[in-house]
């Protein structure tokens, strides 16, 4: 039932900024301009912006009023597979905001930031431990812009030998992100199929395997949560034809303390800080992605980088000042700094015990819900998984309830769901990653749920689904007429009029 | 004459050698609401077997192919406002571009609507 | 271990109910010999001790909110209200993950299309996406963004931007295989880009204001561009400038690639900040990174989703835009509350203030002996010549406490004539008495 206002207990409607306020509020005091003469040129702005303007108590409001219609990992279990939501520490917040830190400027003279270089230069050996490798580059945005840095680096150590090379090898089961990187770096991408184990293909890898092959990009633990069995062959069978290694890091969340990539034989692997070193996703960022390179890889990093010179730290800023052969620079200034602060009192505060411990307990506690849940769903794969328990949609089949609609369903109970048709080997498929961070009684009542959702879609309450979810400050949208008519933007209801 | 491709096109050709290509209600059913049409341009040159358009739906995007080779004269631009006839009349006012034939011999390489049927059951 | 809810007896009874004598047999894959081999790393530590030893650190830094501070070149110190922090650390906020299920990210995506609307606002342009990871980045995807549009491989790069955008986009251009003009750094501001424009140049990216400070009117190049079928790409490092310039969608620019650090974030040492990308609608299905848009649930209600998503790697995999997945969400929350505090009249005053600072501050330091401003024309920054190399001078200043500039041969170490420039950046958080120490430490710095 309709109330009279919209909203519904505590779910509150809120309109966007645009239309509320006035021109001529501000929730900012600023001093009077002083009176001296401009030199813009002439190039003064004539039209208005178009902003709304608001006191600070209504822009407090606003956005707490739009927090509260967000799920979070601080409110409930994320089980999203492969994003890997564990906690956010909030020491690593308060951090990164000290004086010192978060007010540091890039260019002020290196002299002035050796804590800085510091904080870098221990965030990098972390990592170079952690992976038992010999380099890291620091400076990619986050994941893909990391795998774009490794695989700028193999085509620039490649292209330094005059060998060129055109084609790179890429599970079907992988992220979006390794066949759009591969291709961002100039390469042809072959898709390699899964086996029946949903590990890579060995025999099929082995037959596409050729020294016109620059690269094999290999997640590890895969997308279907498990571990690549035959990594070791993997690994050699490229280095035979003259190809790297490239690791898909996304999931080293699932052996970080207890397996080192470095002894896999992987030449390159990006780490998301944002899912194994607890900095926060934002919603949707910032994240980091530092890479990983083997000793073959390391003089094609990217600058800037930090090195010791006796008398303290400084940057290798640009290309020219450099001793190696850097495959360019790939983002301002000096890389996600304020996530490498986030990122090394994550790792300082869990110790390498701690970080082992994590791994173990995130596998764990998969390998719980698998167990769990493998009598009413229908598991993709048999064996113990890694960190992430993966299901397709055969025990929905003749239900007329599809993956989606069971997701739905979910959101209803209070819970964010699991990622859906993500790998694309597996039909339907539904990935289920509860991190470390989740208690036993967490998750046992998470099971109840997928357990009691189970048995009423098997029993075929299909409405129940199709209409999921029914709680939610919004109920399912609208995407066609989303993408056939894109709106992205507000307009003045005039301009809007207009328009139509 | 009305042949069909494995990959679900189809392309209706007159006597003076223009097609017409689209997608079949098949392929339209299996990708969903088609939410935008990437149309080739008109007096390209397009190879039999070649990406000629690209469609997609709110959450997928498929490559469509040339049956057969020749030049574009003309393209739906219908499709720009309304790509909803992709879903509605496939074989029809969902057709994708047409194109002037540089060898009719091409089309014998391609399925005929019986052919095409069979294909699409054995694919369940 | 405090971020570790299970405990041993936990552990023993869930493994036991998978059916696993202990927790080493769910490694059974990993190959023998790989697991657990030592790694020569501290064990845990206490919150306190965490603390004191980043403590340490930051205590061997100048840190930049304890001194004057005129530091710029493409990062800038504003003062940010308490209400932006306080917001963005909310958890529904901090810890939410990419808006992929609208019904339970509602509030993301509404402060995404917000935000969307607002830099589309600010810089004149009908759209903007969603955010990306720099002013950097941004220029290059835009770049890689316009090669697709005009449909050719050449890109004109002004001697005016940014030294480490400009590289950005070569790094990218290289392995796209596209061919990269850059033009020298232009401190006198007489180059003239449109004489390296030709048939096969898809753009030609300016900065404005420029590295140098200069502000340029976009209008006469727009239109040599346009009149040859190529792009103009505008990139603005201080997002500010725009509440008193002429916006670059005024002047004619098709897509804008900008920093938006100065509005609600802070330096943090180059990152995380927030990469704007505005453009023109028609370019909407070439734009990489997320979209958020407007539509209705089932019951009618306006809601919003992430839109066009075949654009984008998840699902267009190698045919993608880019391989953008992850962008710089909460930075962008971060400038849509600061701009949605400021409103239409704070926008302007605040950027007012700016530009009467640096303006006073010119004034001041053009009187000092041998020192002589450059700029005919700037917003909050600007390039001073010394009788002397800069670098040294700010190292004399930092020492005395003041953070005077950024030497240009930092950003153009391969540039002679660079050496004795100094950029200096004038934002509202400078005061009189900041100004008297940046005169008086350079001229002591000058005199030494």
């Amino acid at each position: 039932m309709a109330t009279f206002s919209g909203n519904r207990g505590l779910q509150m409607e809120q309109p966007l900024i645009f239309e509320q306020g006035s021109p001529d509020r501000t929730a900012v005091d600023l001093p009077d301009v002083p009176a001296v003469g401009d030199r813009l040129g002439g190039l003064k702005r004539q039209q208005p912006v178009g902003l709304p303007g608001l006191s600070e108590p209504e822009v407090v409001r606003h956005y707490t009023r739009l927090s509260q219609k967000n799920y979070c990992i601080d409110s409930g279990l994320y089980p999203l597979g492969s994003c890997t939501m564990k906690h956010n520490p909030r020491l690593n917040e308060k951090l990164a905001r000290l004086p010192g830190i978060g007010d540091l400027h890039p260019l002020q003279p290196v002299s002035t930031a050796q804590g800085a270089l510091m904080i870098i230069d221990a965030c990098a050996r972390w990592l170079m431990a952690l992976t038992g490798m010999p380099a890291v580059a620091m400076s990619p945005g986050a994941g893909a812009h990391g795998e774009f840095v490794g695989m700028a680096a193999i085509r620039a150590a490649h292209e330094d030998r005059g060998d060129a090379r055109r084609r790179v090898l890429v599970p079907e089961s992988a992220h979006g992100t390794n066949p759009a990187t591969a291709v961002a770096c100039g390469y042809a991408v072959e898709p390699i199929p899964a086996n029946r184990r949903g590990r890579v293909d060995i025999g099929r890898l082995r037959a596409a395997l050729a020294p016109d092959v620059a690269a094999i990009m290999v997640t590890n633990p895969n997308t279907c949560g498990l571990f690549e069995t035959d990594i070791l062959d993997i690994a050699a069978a490229a280095h035979d034809v003259g190809a790297y290694f490239y690791c898909d890091g996304a999931n080293f969340n699932a052996i970080v303390g207890r397996v080192r990539p470095g002894d896999l034989g992987v030449d390159a692997m990006h780490i998301n800080l944002h899912k194994t070193f607890s900095t926060p996703h934002g919603g949707g960022g910032p994240g980091s992605g530092p890479v990983v390179l083997s000793a073959a890889l390391a003089p094609y990093a990217p600058v800037p980088y930090v090195v010791n010179e006796g008398d303290g730290l400084s940057l290798v800023e640009y290309a020219a000042a450099s001793d190696g052969k850097p495959c360019g620079r790939i983002k301002g200034f000096h890389g996600q700094f304020g996530m490498f602060v986030r990122a090394l009192a994550y790792m300082m505060s869990m110790g390498s015990d701690g970080l082992k411990q994590a791994a173990t307990d995130a596998v764990i506690n998969a390998n719980y819900v698998m167990a769990r849940l493998k009598d009413v769903m229908t598991p993709s794969f048999d064996g113990p998984c890694m960190h992430e328990a993966l299901f397709d949609d055969r025990f929905l089949k003749g239900s007329e309830i599809t993956t989606l609609d069971f997701a739905k369903a979910l959101i209803d109970e209070g819970y964010h769901p699991m990622t859906v048709y993500f790998p694309l080997i597996v039909p339907g498929a539904m990935l289920i990653e509860p991190t470390e961070t989740e208690s036993r009684q967490s998750l046992d009542r998470f099971i109840d749920v997928m357990r009691a959702l189970a048995a009423r879609a098997v029993a075929g309450d299909a409405e129940r689904f199709r209409n999921a979810p029914r709680f939610t400050p919004r109920r399912r949208l609208d995407e066609t007429s989303a993408a056939r008519h894109p709106v992205l933007r507000w307009r003045t209801p005039a301009v809007d009029r207009a328009a139509e | 004459m009305l042949c069909f491709t494995r990959e679900h096109e189809w392309i209706s050709v007159t006597d003076d050698e223009e097609g017409t290509v689209g997608i079949t209600d098949y392929a339209q059913k299996q990708l969903g609401d088609v939410v935008f049409v990437e149309l080739p341009e008109v007096g390209s040159r397009l190879l039999q077997g070649a990406q000629a358009a690209v469609v997609e739906s709110v959450k997928a995007a498929s490559e469509v192919y040339a049956p057969a080779s020749g030049e574009v004269i003309a393209v739906n631009t219908a499709l720009a406002e309304d790509p909803a006839r992709v879903n509605t009349d496939a074989m029809g006012a969902g057709w994708f571009f047409k194109i002037r034939l540089d060898d009719p011999g091409e089309l014998a390489g391609l399925l005929s609507e019986g052919d095409y049927r069979e294909h699409v059951e054995a694919l369940h | 271990m405090r971020y570790l809810p299970l405990n041993d007896s936990d552990r023993r009874a869930m493994l036991a109910a998978i059916g696993v004598a202990d927790a080493d047999a769910l490694f059974q894959d990993v190959p023998a010999g790989v697991l657990d081999r030592p790694i020569a790393l501290p064990a845990h530590q206490d919150e306190l001790s965490v603390e004191r030893a980043f403590q340490r650190l930051a205590a061997l830094n100048l840190a930049p909110s304890s001194v004057p501070c005129f530091l710029g070149g493409g990062l800038y110190r504003h003062h940010v209200p308490a209400a932006v922090d306080h917001l963005i650390q909310r958890g529904e906020f901090l810890t939410a993950y990419t808006p992929y299920q609208p019904e339970l990210a509602q509030g993301t995506l509404h402060a995404l299309f917000e935000f969307q609307t607002q830099v589309a606002m600010l810089t004149g342009m009908e759209i903007a996406n969603a955010s990306m990871y720099d002013g950097a980045t941004a220029t290059a995807e835009a770049a890689m963004m316009a090669t697709r549009i005009a449909k050719r491989r050449r890109i004109v790069v002004s001697g005016g931007l940014h030294p480490h955008y400009g590289d950005v986009v070569a790094t990218y251009a290289r392995f796209h295989g596209l061919a990269v003009e850059r033009l020298a750094g232009d401190w006198q501001g007489i180059e003239d880009a449109a004489a390296a424009v030709d048939g096969a140049t898809a753009c030609v990216i300016v900065q404005n204001p420029d590295v140098f400070g200069r502000i340029h009117d976009l209008t006469p190049l727009a239109e040599t561009c346009h009149a040859c079928g190529i792009l103009l790409i505008a990139v603005v490092t201080e997002a500010v400038s725009l509440g008193l310039l002429r916006s670059p969608g005024e002047m004619g620019a098709d897509i804008v690639a900008g920093e938006g650090q100065s509005l609600g974030n802070a330096t943090s040492f180059g990152g995380p900040t927030v990469g704007l990308l505005a453009a023109r609608e028609t370019f909407v299905r070439q734009m990489p990174g997320r979209l958020a848009g407007a539509t209705r649930d089932v019951d009618g209600r306006r809601g919003f989703v992430l839109t066009l998503s075949t654009r984008e790697q998840h699902i267009r995999r190698d045919k993608a835009t880019s391989n953008i997945c992850t962008n710089s969400g909460l930075c962008a929350l971060a400038f849509s509350i600061h701009v949605s505090l400021l409103g239409e009249a704070g926008m302007r005053r605040l950027a007012e203030l700016n530009h009467a600072r640096a303006v006073m501050a010119a004034q001041r330091l053009a009187e000092i002996p041998g020192v002589a401003v450059c700029n005919e024309t700037f917003f909050n920054e600007f390039t001073v010549a010394l009788p002397c190399p800069a670098a040294p001078v700010v190292e004399h200043m930092a020492a005395a406490g003041v953070l005077g500039g950024v030497p240009l041969s930092r950003l153009f170490p391969e540039d002679p004539l660079m050496t004795p420039l100094l950029l200096v950046a004038v934002t509202e958080t400078a005061t009189d008495e900041d100004i008297d120490r940046l005169v008086a430490t350079l001229s002591a710095a000058l005199q030494a």
